[in-house]
């Protein structure tokens, strides 16, 4: 499958040649599991594994919890409470579910920052990329869906907020508000096509893994120096690589162990931690939660959704040169939704000929300029919309755009890059003979 | 490279919480609850205590929807006795549709029955309250306090019940209706104990014409907390406990919401229970990825 010269799979028996002929799966699957990886990936490289875990236990989980659960107004609430307690295992179960989102979230935007670093969206790996970005948008789309099923106060009010928000449309937004939802406001049609989806999209979120893996295995993997794994020969190939098993599968599932020492804690004795204790409360119309704040996920972007209020200078801008159709609720809007598009456009923002973050001086303070903002975004946007926050907001929101506009087209100008190590090869030497064959002096105390 | 991203992971776990930091209020006493912490389990003498109390006091307005009778005897709750329990439960009537020919009739409770609902309109159903108030904030929206000291529901719900005090003078005149509680907050609240100050706004009109207004802004409160409708439940010495522990009204409270805590997460003990022993064999299974892991890389590193 990958470009990466290596042995292919050779069928044996009879009974393995009379299959391969008929359909290749085992030399699929032996193309994948053997499949050349560069032998420097370091610790960052785990998070896949990590999300292949959380994809497989929330449909393992979902696929019984649904078998308990009823999409009706009246009855979703308490059918929770009924596999809550009366459900063999059912609290367990359901709490795994609930935080395997967050796991989820937790590993994919680790894994995407990886990304965003190491230049893993770069030529030849768009299509990579692309997958990955459609793959997110997807994930939160179920992620939200999901939070409404239960159907408490934060689920009810967060489905009209966030529904909401395809209303400030000019033109089409309520009739496109009142096509999602099914009726004029949120209630039995939106609880039961929300259901419907939440079921579907995780088998094309499993669809899209499919194609983003192959994607990566034709380009083949990406690594922290940026440099490809030399492909002459099978021999020079070999040096720069290490066969995916055992060595890649033995080391992400350390990792992956380490992370679920984490997870199971969490769910064992915190689980409704990262929750809202409001959705313990069965959703009431007439009864609106003084804060309407989303799961810790989405809170990054629904900081930049209520940034830009009326009186910023470029909303302002905006409705004077669009005779007033783009108003400040339609410009969150798009901005929140540009926030996640200039990120997916980052394989052509990005102009450095360098790959790896790790050899350009300036942009890795940039970079780690984005990691914090990201996280001010997060923590902004669980706070009430009111005295300093939404400067803090706008600041954030504009740094964000302006990384990916700004300081990736003009870095690649702009910055003078170190140079990368040769190959793959000399850089797993240097690493890894600088700690065993130098001379390893411990740091002694002054006396 | 790792450690920022490990930051920004610690982090946004921390943040988390801070959804629920939003809302200010009274404050919130951290009791020592027996189920607190990885360790923690239910005190089965204190959750009968509290199923006293809520029986004696609670229920005659409150009710627990969605727990059952048997559920008092069944493992990591109350643990009554099996015939305790079949006597608790016909100590309740209810309405079962099925009788009289369809017309439905009262009759009495069985284990497989749940408590009844509420007999008061405004009077909230508590099976889920010990989960559905968080009683710990911040700091700063960080969600470091639930992180510490857990969500802080049942603190919220044992301080609730000893909180109720004589009304503040700054309310004497404002004729609230209820009961105030300092640490209530989602209750009515008079202007007479607001503190107010006067803000000037200048509006610019499409003329151009500046006028200002004066407008009072409320910056903060006399006294924490709100008026509840609910009127004083506790005093101390409601009840007579078999077991001879104290009633004074502080121990009366910590009881009943232990309770209310149980009603809310009947399988409490057995989540941690699970939960560690789901740590312990992760733990192990990590130790020993970690020997496979570095003697299968071990020739490739020059380490033999």
């Amino acid at each position: 499958m990958a470009g990466i010269p290596h042995d292919h799979y050779e069928p044996k028996t009879g009974g393995e040649r009379w299959l391969h002929s008929r359909l290749p799966v085992l030399g699929l699957l032996y193309d994948t599991l053997f499949i050349p990886t560069p032998k420097n990936l370091n610790w960052m490289w785990i998070w896949g594994i990590v999300l292949v875990f959380a994809l497989v236990l929330q449909i393992a989980t979902g696929v019984v919890l649904v078998m308990h659960y009823t999409p009706h107004v009246d009855l979703a609430f308490a059918s929770i409470e009924h596999i809550m307690r009366d459900v063999n295992g059912g609290h367990m179960i359901r709490y795994f579910h609930m935080n395997g989102a967050s796991l989820f979230f937790f590993a994919v935007y680790i894994h995407i920052f990886r990304g965003l670093y190491y230049g893993s969206y770069k030529t030849p790996r768009e299509v990579t990329w692309i997958v990955g970005m459609l793959i997110y948008i997807l994930m939160m789309a179920t992620g939200f869906m999901g939070y409404v099923l239960p159907w408490g106060q934060m689920s009810f009010h967060g489905t009209a907020v966030i529904t909401g928000l395809f209303g400030a449309i000019p033109f089409v937004g309520d009739a496109l508000q009142t096509w999602l939802l099914g009726a004029s406001a949120v209630g039995q049609p939106a609880l039961n096509r929300f259901f419907s989806l939440h079921y579907l999209l995780p088998f094309i979120i499993a669809g899209l893994v499919m194609v983003h893996v192959w994607a990566f295995h034709s380009t083949g993997n990406n690594n922290p120096t940026g440099v490809e794994v030399r492909r002459g020969s099978k021999e020079e190939a070999a040096k720069d690589t290490l066969p995916f098993w055992p060595y890649f599968v033995i080391k992400d599932l350390f990792a992956l162990a380490i992370i679920l020492v984490g997870f199971v804690a969490v769910v064992g004795f915190m689980p409704n931690y990262l929750g809202h204790p409001d959705n313990y409360v069965p959703a009431n119309p007439l009864a609106t939660p003084s804060h309407i704040v989303p799961e810790w996920y989405f809170l990054p972007f629904y900081a930049i959704l209520r940034a830009f209020t009326a009186d910023v200078w470029v909303v302002i801008f905006a409705n004077w040169i669009s005779f007033g159709i783009i108003d400040a609720k339609f410009f969150g809007v798009l901005a929140m939704f540009g926030a996640i598009i200039v990120m997916a456009l980052a394989p052509w923002l990005d102009t450095s000929s360098v790959r790896s973050g790790r050899y350009r001086p300036m942009f890795k303070w940039w970079f780690a300029l984005l990691v914090v903002d990201f996280i001010v975004l997060m923590w902004v946007g669980a706070q009430p919309a009111e005295g300093i926050y939404p400067y803090i907001a706008l600041i954030g929101a504009a740094y964000w755009f302006g990384y990916f506009l700004v300081v990736l087209p003009l870095l690649g100008v702009f910055e003078k890059p170190l140079t990368p190590p040769a190959t793959i090869e000399e850089d797993f030497a240097a690493h890894y003979n600088a700690q065993t064959g130098g001379t390893h002096t411990l740091a002694g105390p002054a006396e | 490279m790792i450690k920022t991203l490990t930051l920004s992971a610690a982090l946004a776990l921390g943040l988390g919480g801070a959804a629920l930091a939003a809302e200010s209020g009274g404050h919130v006493e951290d009791f020592d609850f027996s189920f607190e912490g990885p360790f923690g389990s239910y005190d089965q003498m204190q959750l009968q205590r509290g199923l006293q109390i809520y029986t004696e006091i609670c229920a005659a307005c409150h009710g627990l929807e969605y727990v059952s009778f048997r559920n008092l005897s069944e493992e990591g709750g109350p643990m009554l006795p099996e015939e305790q329990m079949r006597a608790y439960a016909q100590y309740y009537e209810i309405y079962d549709e099925t009788l009289n020919d369809g017309e439905g009739d009262y009759r009495l409770a069985t284990p497989a029955d749940r408590f009844p609902q509420s007999s008061l309109s405004n009077a909230p159903d508590l099976s889920l309250m010990a989960k559905a108030r968080a009683g710990f904030h911040g700091p700063y929206g960080l969600g470091i306090n639930q992180f510490l000291y857990g969500m802080g529901g049942p603190e919220y719900v044992a301080t609730l019940l000893v909180a109720y005090e004589e009304e503040p003078e700054c309310a004497a005149d404002a004729g609230m209706e209820g009961y105030y509680n300092s640490a209530f907050t989602a209750g009515g609240y008079p202007d007479s104990c607001k503190i107010f100050e006067e803000v000037e706004t200048e509006v610019t009109d499409e003329d151009g014409n500046v006028t200002t207004t004066t407008e009072l802004v409320e910056v903060g409160r006399q006294v924490p907390g709100s008026w509840i409708a609910m009127p004083q439940p506790l005093y101390g010495d409601d009840v007579e406990f078999a077991d001879g522990h104290s009633t004074e009204l502080h121990h009366e409270a910590e009881d009943v919401a232990a309770f209310l805590m149980w009603a809310a997460e009947p399988h409490l003990n057995a989540r941690k229970a699970g939960g560690l022993q789901g740590v312990i064999f992760l733990v192990v299974l990590s130790v020993l990825l970690y020997l496979a892991n570095k003697r299968l890389w071990a020739p490739h590193k020059g380490k033999h």
